[in-house]
């Protein structure tokens, strides 16, 4: 029902949906996060990710876990790419297959949203002057839609 | 003394210049140990913007250092 991966090759994206093909889905929901050719004002001519790879893909399952049970979809499986990228390369996938469309939408993004905050990998950009860096997201903590802010972790590296 | 394995990633393991070493400590908890491996290598990260892993679970900061630990600390992150 869950599956989380890191992938240090491109994403086969028709790989990765044909597990999700369920008989009690109505809906499927997929979010793709690229590369893409600017941040803050600057021209990124690529990426690189580093993965603390046996954390990643604990607190990674642990997030679509918490989306499966807070949703009720039937799977939710996400790969997350490590090494080298290029602009319009696939860094994040994430499928979520349900009964109805709501569920699909609201896990996919809560899935998207935790991994962004949550998962030890971290980016750094190349850029088109030749320089590189480091990239921040936040350890500040996402609200979701339907609850109070800070309410949904039990554990404690907020 | 105790001794523990720390992991590096990302900026931490660049301004280390490796990914992993042994460390033979007199710290005895995780934020006295940050303090003198940020001394030793020149660590830019303050601990506050940290989090910590012992044996690949996110950890609190009260946490007393036990012989073979393997510690990360972990940079701010950016998934996605």
């Amino acid at each position: 029902m869950i599956r989380f991966s890191l992938a240090d090759q491109a994403i086969d994206v028709a790989a990765w949906r044909k597990p999700l093909l369920h008989p009690a889905a109505g809906g499927f929901c997929c979010f793709e996060g690229w590369v893409r050719n600017h941040n803050e004002g600057r021209q990124v001519d690529g990426l690189e990710y580093e993965a603390y790879e046996s954390l990643a893909i604990i607190e990674g399952e642990r997030i679509l876990r918490e989306a499966a049970d807070r949703y009720g979809v039937l799977a939710a499986h996400g790969v997350h790419r490590t090494g080298s990228l290029a602009i319009g390369d696939i860094a994040v996938w994430i499928g979520v297959a349900s009964a109805h469309r709501d569920e699909a939408f609201r896990a996919c993004r809560y899935i998207i949203d935790e991994i962004k905050h949550r998962l030890p990998i971290w980016k750094k950009e190349h850029y088109v002057t030749g320089e590189a860096a480091w990239v921040a997201c936040s350890h500040t903590g996402s609200a979701h839609e339907d609850e109070p802010p800070h309410a949904h972790h039990g554990h404690a590296h907020r | 003394m105790t001794t523990v394995t720390l992991k590096y990633y990302a900026q931490l393991r660049e301004q280390a210049g490796g990914s992993s070493e042994k460390v033979v400590t007199s710290a005895t908890s995780l934020r006295e140990l940050y303090d003198e491996l940020r001394h030793r290598h020149g660590f830019t990260l303050p601990a506050d913007a940290l989090k910590v892993a012992v044996d690949d679970r996110f950890s609190d900061w009260s946490h007393v250092l036990c012989e073979g630990d393997t510690i990360v600390f972990i940079p701010p992150v950016a998934g996605g």
